[in-house]
């Protein structure tokens, strides 16, 4: 599917990039973690990266280092006339909000948040279902039927991924336990590995055999821990599988990269349109990764069960709570 | 004379050094012959230390030679001097306290990378030194656990273990009990007889007589005298020390003393380091005179002034002083003892009389500042200020007349002006002023003279307190003497001359050989 | 002594002006090796930070926050104090502003919301500097050690605060709810608009009115007041200022009181002004950066508004010229800042005696 997009989108954006080229020019603002964060921004820029490859247009980047930058940086490509411009990171939205209502002719679209204006493209995410994907993996490779989960900062995005998680435990054993900590309240939580170690060996400890990590660079230190202790880890956001192979179970993809190429890419096409882009399991937003780094630990049976729950998921016969939804996390 | 003998260990000639206007050293000759004791005694302040500095290489000498062992050597640093055999105790020990005897002793002599091998050697010399010299100590005692006499044997086996022939010592007793002020002569003697020279540094007259067999006398920068001790005494010393001078003359009539104004009972302070520096001191001071105080100074002069006029709270005794006593329980600061009209000349203008960053119309306030004259209701009135300073450098005669120029640029005795005239024009009951004419030329002396018996004459009390013994028997018309934070004795002064003053400053010598603190 | 040789526009202009100069050859020696034109990059910062309204804005408003710190510096330095923990008591002083806001802003017009802010940002700050104080004056502490220590406390304090009480439920950012527009203080270009005067939009706002009344404040308090008085002598001669009578622990204390409000007012701009509700990390090293601005303005308020501006116009150019040149990134902007902060604060004294030494051969040839 995804080879047959990308076929379809370079021709395309080869066929229009000579006639829009001069039209679109499209620009990113990453957020203050820079744009190799080796985690969310960073995907970001691959998608831009392979957008600037296939369509020839080069986007401009600009990186903020404060908070006043932020809106100085979106307003400075908004008043050169860039557009689309895309906005890296739920921190953006007040500045967003504000630039955008100031340039109605121009098209912004914001990652991982909902800024819900006429000139606006969110593009959020169902962390839930791959969190629920990978949660069922988990529970099928435990043995003590004991799971672990490592958040980043303590916001309800990252509760959002717990609780699909513990949904997808709970679905294949259903007496499972889930084991949750938050590395802590501030930005500062995505980049702990050191307290990441910690967290990950203390729940070990407990008698866990697989952590899911949702907290950034906080995983490297829960993966580190896992290789130690001869445990599971699951990745996040990218696929993380190549940083331990053979401890890494899978990860759980979230394909910013994809989001930034195809909004590069409708604007281009004349297709681009404000409103909410939800992206699930259905629409390859969200996804479990399976290659060669993790090929071994997964076995046949089991890559046959995600399938089918990964089926059932997109059909809508499974439904995975958002927490996000209503603030809880009631299963 | 010491042509066919061995040669002199240390010769200087014609050294000179002056520092900005102080000439410190003045055409300095020497000569110490190898393997004897040599004092050099002078006040606090005859250059003394400049002179050792020289020698030891922290200052370089504006003009002069120094020959040692009778070659002539460039000493530059303190390196230098090492290389010459010369070996320094300062009067604060420069040990690190908590290493080791044994690695003090190696600290810059460490010889090759790796400390073991180094401090092996050391030990085996450590020990055949402290066995030649008699210097027992435990090499591998921690410094700061040694009592001070232990430490300063420390300090003189680092100078030996550098291979000193030469030893200087910077007033070593200072700092010990008499038993250890004693075993250090001991040690010094015998440091003499295996042939190290030893520069015994002092203003202790009894330690001169008692240890050394030859003695130079300083005075104001300059050698004045060289003596075998056993052909001089200490009435000899002492004066040479004082010195005699030119008479100053001031025009004053007899004191016409009008009622108590100030009364000082029994008088203590005790500093931080737990040393007494006032003992007992006790006086009277009537309105329309003139106390002088005469001393070496160091003597409890300065703590004197300073707390009469609050600087330093008293630890015993008190002062009575208009309708209010001062005692240890009952302070007054600088600030409150000023409103009672109690002012004060400081008698180091630079560190304390003056901000020298300021300029001349706020120096001029310094005390005063809070003053109604000076301020409106939130602002400073420069105007106020600046006229008044006016007025002063007029009536006061500060040149240049100037009350922008920063104080700094002031010659001494224009600044000494600033301070007096800011002080006696407040009208107080009573002036402290502390070396009214150090550093004062010649011309402004005389001025400054005048104005303090003008204010004697109208009916104040002044309390002058002067190392120039010229100046204290010119101005005043009482005089104590001041030794060891106490007074010890008092004469008027038309009863006192150089000799008699000269033999009540070196009191030390009429009583047994003691440290500062014991007898109390 | 010799000071009375070098002409004074020798040792307040020549002598950072060169350093300045300095430091942006050693910018353009690390741009040259980056293979980027110099002159083209320095063309882009000037501009940036001087070339058009809205550059001009933002460096006024990177300046309000430095003239705030720098003044808290300079005054505590003028008592030989050394307030390293202006970022802190900015941290703490956003603290008071942005509670006032949260409190008022629904209920009071910013009339009356603005005087209770500066107050607010004021006495927070204040408050934070006062523990650092009375260790110094009472304890002995020494007051660098405890106002750098003081710095990392506000920040846990902050963080807590925020995560656990002021946070919004739901949201994903530690911030604050927004305050009502009664408690924005108005942009300049809003409160120019009136007048007639155009401006573009820039974050730059009321609150720089403030900075400069604040410099006059200073200055006169410095130099007119017998406060002022027993502070200079007190920070340049102690021992006199103990023969003055003045009581060292007292004008201590206060001294650091008024050092924390000004660097409380940082709160001012950032919260009040610029961002509208409380957040994390707003002071985003303005405190340390007064340091520099301090000691480049010699302590002095005018020179400290020129230095203030000149480290505003390297933010907002620095930004300019990240986004113009993007093989120059925001890291290397932060270089030159380092540079300039190195050539101008620690390697002051470098050139200082040369060039007096200079002048004064000249003045006694």
């Amino acid at each position: 599917m995804k080879g047959a997009f990308l076929v379809t989108a370079t021709a395309l954006a080869i066929s229009v990039s000579s006639a829009h080229a001069a039209d679109v020019k499209p620009a990113v603002v990453y957020d203050q973690a820079g744009k190799f964060d080796k985690s969310f921004n960073e995907g970001v820029y691959n998608g831009i990266v392979k957008f600037t490859k296939d369509s020839g247009i080069q986007v401009r980047e600009f990186e903020p280092k404060n908070e006043a930058q932020t809106e100085q940086g979106l307003r400075r490509l908004a008043k050169r006339g860039h557009s689309p411009i895309v906005a890296v990171g739920f921190s953006m939205a007040s500045a967003l909000e504000r630039v955008a209502k100031d340039f109605p002719d121009l098209q912004f679209t914001i990652i991982d948040m909902v800024v819900d204006l006429p000139n606006v493209q969110s593009i959020v995410f169902k962390e839930h279902e791959g969190s629920f994907l990978v949660g069922a993996l988990a529970a099928m490779k435990s043995e003590t039927a004991k799971v672990g989960f490592v958040g980043g900062m303590d916001i309800p995005l990252i509760r959002r991924f717990s609780c699909g998680y513990e949904q997808g435990a709970k679905y294949v054993t259903s007496d499972a336990t889930v084991f949750e900590n938050m590395t802590g309240s501030t930005p500062s939580a995505f980049n702990d590995p050191t307290k990441g170690a910690e967290l990950a060996k203390s729940q070990f400890s407990q008698g866990v055999d697989v952590i899911f990590a949702a907290a950034g660079g906080t995983g490297i230190g829960v993966y580190q821990a896992a290789k130690d202790e001869g445990k599971f880890a699951i990745g996040v956001d990218s696929n993380q599988n190549h940083l331990q192979p053979g401890t890494m179970l899978t990860s759980m993809v979230k394909r910013v990269d994809l989001a930034a190429y195809n909004t590069y890419d409708q604007a281009v096409k004349g297709t681009w349109a404000p409103g909410l882009t939800v992206l699930g399991l259905a629409e390859g937003g969200v996804d479990w990764a399976l290659d060669d780094n993790n090929a071994s630990l997964v076995d046949v049976d089991m890559k046959a069960k995600i399938e089918a729950i990964r089926a059932d998921i997109v059909s809508g016969k499974v439904s995975v709570h958002d927490y996000m939804s209503d603030n809880a996390c009631n299963i | 004379m010491n042509d066919n003998k061995t040669p002199l260990a240390i010769e200087l000639r014609d050294i000179s050094k002056r520092f900005g206007a102080v000439q410190a050293n003045k055409d300095i000759c020497l000569q110490v012959p190898t393997g004897t004791i040599h004092g050099i005694i002078g006040e606090n302040g005859a250059g003394k230390s400049t002179l050792m500095s020289i020698i030891y290489g922290f200052y370089e000498a504006d003009t002069g030679e120094i020959e040692i062992g009778g070659k002539k050597t460039h000493i530059r640093t303190s390196e230098d001097a090492i290389q010459a055999g010369i070996g320094m105790v300062h009067q604060h020990f420069m040990l690190v306290e908590n290493f080791t005897v044994l690695e003090n002793v190696m600290l810059g002599a460490e010889g090759g990378a790796l400390l073991r091998q180094g401090k092996d050697d050391a030990r085996l010399e450590l020990k055949r030194l402290a066995s030649e010299y008699s210097l027992d100590v435990d090499v591998d005692a921690i410094v700061e656990e040694l009592p001070v006499g232990l430490q300063q044997r420390v300090e003189i086996l680092k100078a030996l273990y550098r291979g000193a022939k030469i030893l200087i010592l910077d007033e070593p007793t200072g700092v010990l009990t008499p038993q250890e002020a004693d075993h250090l002569f001991v040690i010094l003697k015998s440091l003499k007889e295996q042939g190290v020279t030893v520069l015994l540094i002092t203003h202790k007259l009894r330690e001169i007589m008692a240890s050394t067999d030859n003695v130079s006398v300083m005075r104001q920068g300059q050698m004045v005298a060289h003596r075998e001790t056993k052909n001089t005494d200490k009435e000899e010393l002492a004066e040479l020390m004082v010195g005699k001078k030119v008479r100053l003359k001031v025009d004053k009539d007899d004191a016409k003393p009008t009622g108590l104004v100030l009364s000082a009972k029994k008088l203590s302070l005790v500093d931080s380091q737990g040393v007494k520096r006032l003992k007992d001191v006790s006086f009277e001071l009537n309105a329309g005179e003139i106390v002088g105080i005469a001393g070496v100074s160091g003597n409890g002069q300065s703590e004197l002034l300073n707390v009469l006029s609050g600087i330093s709270s008293l630890s015993s005794g008190e002062i009575q002083f208009a309708g209010e006593t001062i005692t240890a329980a009952n302070p007054k600061n600088a600030s409150q003892m000023r409103d009672l009209k109690m002012a004060h000349v400081p008698e180091d203008r630079h560190k304390m009389g003056l901000v020298t960053g300021f300029e001349a119309y706020e120096a001029a306030i310094l005390g005063y500042h809070n003053s109604s004259a000076y301020n409106g209701s939130i602002l400073l009135n420069r105007k106020a200020m600046l006229s008044e300073c006016e007025e002063r450098m007029a009536k006061w005669d500060v040149r240049p007349p100037n009350p922008h120029l920063k104080t700094a640029n002031f010659s001494g005795g224009n600044q000494q002006k600033i301070v007096i005239a800011r002080e006696v024009e407040q009208n107080p009951e009573v002036l402290l002023i502390g070396q009214p004419t150090r550093g004062v030329d010649i011309g402004a002396i005389e001025n400054i003279h005048e104005e303090i018996v003008k204010l004697r004459d109208s009916g104040k009390a002044i309390l002058l307190v002067s190392v120039e013994l010229d100046e204290i028997m010119a101005l005043s018309d009482r005089i104590l003497v001041m030794f060891d934070g106490a007074v010890v004795g008092e004469l008027p002064a038309s009863d006192a001359d150089e000799r008699t003053l000269g033999l009540m400053m070196a009191n030390a010598y009429n009583g047994p050989l003691s440290k500062t603190g014991d007898k109390a | 002594m010799n000071q009375a040789k070098v002409p004074v526009w020798v040792s307040i202009a020549l002598i950072p002006f060169i350093n300045v100069m300095l430091a942006f050859f050693v910018s353009a020696l690390v741009i040259l090796a980056l293979g980027e034109d110099p002159i083209e990059a320095a063309g882009y910062l000037i501009y940036g930070a001087f070339g058009y309204e809205e550059g001009i804005g933002y460096t006024l408003y990177y300046a309000t926050n430095l003239i705030f710190t720098g003044l808290a510096v300079s005054v505590a330095f003028k008592a030989g104090l050394f307030n390293i923990g202006g970022e802190g008591q900015a941290y703490i002083g956003g603290l008071g502003v942005g509670l006032v806001c949260l409190w008022f802003d629904s209920s009071l017009p910013l009339m009356v919301i603005a005087p209770l802010a500066i107050i607010g940002g004021a006495l927070f700050g204040a408050a934070w500097a006062y523990i650092p104080a009375y260790l110094q004056a009472r304890r002995g502490s020494h007051v660098v050690i405890t106002t750098i220590m003081f710095n990392f406390i506000a920040s846990s304090l902050m963080v807590y605060l925020l995560v656990n009480w002021l946070k919004q439920d739901g949201r994903m950012s530690p911030n604050s709810r927004t305050f009502e527009e009664s408690a924005w203080l108005p942009y300049m270009h809003e409160l120019l608009a009136p007048f007639g005067i155009e401006l573009s939009e820039s974050p730059l706002n009321a609150s720089f009115l403030w900075a400069l009344i604040c410099c006059v404040f200073v200055w006169g308090l410095i130099w007119h007041t017998r406060w002022g008085y027993q502070l200079r002598t007190l920070g340049t001669n102690a021992t006199a200022a103990v023969y003055a009578g003045i009581d060292n622990s007292k004008v201590t204390i206060w001294v650091m009181l008024i050092s924390g409000g000004l660097a409380g007012f940082v709160g001012l701009n950032e919260i009040m002004g610029v961002n509208h509700s409380l957040l994390l990390n707003f002071t985003a090293g303005y405190g340390f950066a007064g340091i520099a601005v301090s000691l480049m303005g010699r302590n002095h308020p005018v020179g400290i508004i020129v230095a203030a501006i000149l480290f505003g116009a390297l933010y907002q150019g620095g930004s300019e010229l990240a986004f113009e040149i993007p093989t120059i990134t925001p890291e290397i902007v932060v270089v030159i800042q380092g540079l300039v902060i190195l050539f101008s604060g620690a390697l002051e004294n470098m050139l200082k005696d040369r060039i007096e030494g200079f002048f004064i051969r000249k003045s006694v040839a």
